[in-house]
């Protein structure tokens, strides 16, 4: 490689030595302290472990640590048939085990060359949508409670408890449903559960304001998020963000649209992102395009969606089966895929490889938030102790999906 | 833009440095000379064409029959100069590196998409494969104690780890690896 490319390359990098420099130049610093921030401390949402290096309270650099729930989930793929691991799929990001399930399901189905009936698509869509509500109700919960608003968190569980009794009607199970499987779903929609879901659906629509009111417009929520740990565009591709993240950063980008799976393109449904301060809807001033609060807002104007996605997907739900005929003992061709779906965190990816045995050869899963806490480095630095769980918070992490 | 096409321009640019190409099947790539690969990384980033700023993930593959280990690159282009309009159109391609087994060594990109950093720790941490100039190579996921790579196919489970035993079903369950 020559000189001047290798220039430009560093050119585009942060500055890691950017410390080190100054205290060389007789800055006067006060005495640098390390603070270790978990493995379990509330706000870190799971098993994350921060090192701050903090001078007084400034963050100088903030390493995250993770593994702690390693399992070698690819591993496990390794030795056991596709339908086998989906069980071991929604163990990794356990709020959206639907969406996980429906990953790795429609990574096998296009390696296999498998078609999944109508009906079966569009259970999947459903179960989807929903579990993107109940993960994204639990983020917004919990972000308030680290914000220091305890009220939201009840509310936004309460709403969540119907989806998962929705869910426990479908599948029998409330967290990890191996629901959407190989093929389809599991076991069709037992009577009445439609009408079930579409009562919840006039019930849960206008409890967005009731979020809206009680946190998102909240002046000290929006003092305490607003212009926080703000993202440019460049930098959230460049390190791989995705999901709410680069939506929030003023990206128009879903793969629900850009490769649709399991017919997304039959539905009519818009993708928010976040707004700076004044536009319509938004806070009139104290937030930016990219930071915490958008962050936030992204999830909430994401959840309005997907009633809409639902609410056409019960209207128009097709009579028949709801699994293809053969899923198990399918014999995978020698080649390999590599499939995304769009998760309530972001791009969940699987990569799986054939041998012509009915046992895949490798898998391999890219976790949203794996990718997402990489960045916790770079856009931690320069800002306020108190500000940590601002940013890690809005972020969105599941450790689960983290360390697999 | 079909893979296909990006083949073409790769090879025009770089020749030999692209072993080969499969533009059939589930998943098109090109085969990347070890050696060559941050130049092409930085070719795929930076071209008007091309434009793949986005690095989906590396997945690492033992290749145990041909005794050679691998990294498999997955790009996706995201145009960012559209404002705020909704983006419909990627392109979507995929580099292999191969690399020797027995001194597994592949250029690090993390310069090129600070992405890979993370992802290239995984990829040592569980499959060992040492990315040169890489900023911070350690593991990841394992402890820092941990021997051997657990994603390799001869891969032997160790038994205790700190007086910890390992699963007693390890005769029963008896792993393919």
């Amino acid at each position: 490689m020559n000189k001047a490319m290798g220039e430009t390359i560093l050119e585009s990098q942060p500055d890691l030595l950017i410390d080190i420099d100054r205290r060389e130049q007789g800055d006067l610093d006060t005495e640098e302290m390390l603070v270790n921030m978990g493995p379990q401390h509330p706000s870190t949402h799971g098993v994350l472990r921060i090192v701050l290096r903090t001078d007084g309270e400034m963050i100088q650099e903030a390493i995250p640590h993770i593994g702690y729930l390693h399992r070698c989930a690819e591993k496990i793929g390794e030795n056991l048939q596709p339908y086998q691991f989906i069980p071991y799929t929604d163990r990794m990001d356990y709020l959206a085990g639907m969406n996980n399930n429906q990953a790795y399901a429609v990574a096998v189905e296009k390696l296999a060359g498998m078609e999944v009936p109508p009906r079966g698509q569009a259970i999947r869509v459903i179960m989807a949508e929903l579990n993107r509500i109940a993960s994204h109700l639990v983020s917004l919960g919990c972000y308030g409670m680290d914000m220091g608003a305890f009220t939201p968190f009840l509310y936004c569980f309460r709403e969540r408890e119907m989806i998962l009794d929705l869910f426990e009607a479908a599948c029998g199970a409330r967290l990890t449903y191996s629901y959407l499987t190989i093929g389809g779903v599991f076991q069709d929609l037992p009577e009445g559960w439609v009408e079930q879901c579409r009562e919840f659906l006039d019930y849960f629509e206008p409890k967005i304001d009731d979020y809206n009111n009680l946190l998102s417009f909240n002046h000290i929520f929006i003092k305490r998020t607003g212009r926080i740990g703000t993202i440019s565009p460049e930098d959230v591709v460049r390190w791989g963000l995705t999901g709410p993240l680069i939506r929030a950063s003023g990206i128009r980008w879903d793969l629900r649209k850009v490769t649709p799976y399991d017919g997304y393109e039959q539905y009519d449904f818009e993708i928010p992102i976040g707004e700076p301060a004044g536009s319509d809807g938004f806070p009139a001033a104290g937030i930016e395009v990219g930071d915490s609060w958008n962050r936030y807002f992204v999830r909430v104007l994401e959840m309005e969606q997907s009633v809409r996605i639902i609410r056409q997907a019960l209207d128009r739900l097709p009579e028949g089966d709801f699994r293809a005929k053969k899923v198990t003992n399918v014999k995978l061709p020698d080649d390999e895929v590599y499939v995304e779906i769009e998760n309530p965190r972001g791009q969940l990816g699987f990569y799986v490889r054939g041998d012509g045995s009915a046992i895949p050869y490798r898998v391999k899963s890219r976790g949203p938030s794996f990718c997402n806490l990489s960045i916790t480095t770079h856009v931690c630095r320069n800002c306020l102790l108190a500000d940590i769980p601002a940013i890690i918070g809005s972020i969105d992490v599941v450790m689960g999906e983290v360390d697999r | 833009m079909v893979p296909e096409e990006i083949c073409l321009i790769l090879e025009k640019q770089f020749g030999d440095a692209v072993q080969s190409t499969k533009v059939e099947g589930g998943h098109p790539h090109a085969v990347v000379a070890a050696d060559r690969w941050p130049e092409v990384a930085l070719f795929l980033r930076d071209d008007p064409r091309l434009r793949f700023n986005l690095l989906n993930c590396i997945s690492s593959l033992d290749l145990l029959a041909d005794n050679k280990l691998a990294c498999v690159y997955d790009l996706s282009s995201l145009p960012l100069d559209r404002g705020t309009a909704l983006i419909i159109e990627t392109h979507l391609f995929a580099v292999r590196v191969v690399t020797d087994r027995d001194e597994p060594t592949i250029p690090s990109v993390a310069r090129v998409w600070p992405t890979a950093e993370w992802h290239e720790r995984e990829a040592y941490d569980l499959m060992g494969i040492r990315f040169e100039n890489h900023p911070d190579l350690r593991r990841i996921l394992c402890p820092d104690d941990w021997v051997g790579h657990p994603l390799r196919k001869d891969y032997e489970f160790p038994l205790e780890y700190h007086g910890i035993p390992a699963t007693t079903e390890y005769e029963l369950t008896n792993p393919r690896h």
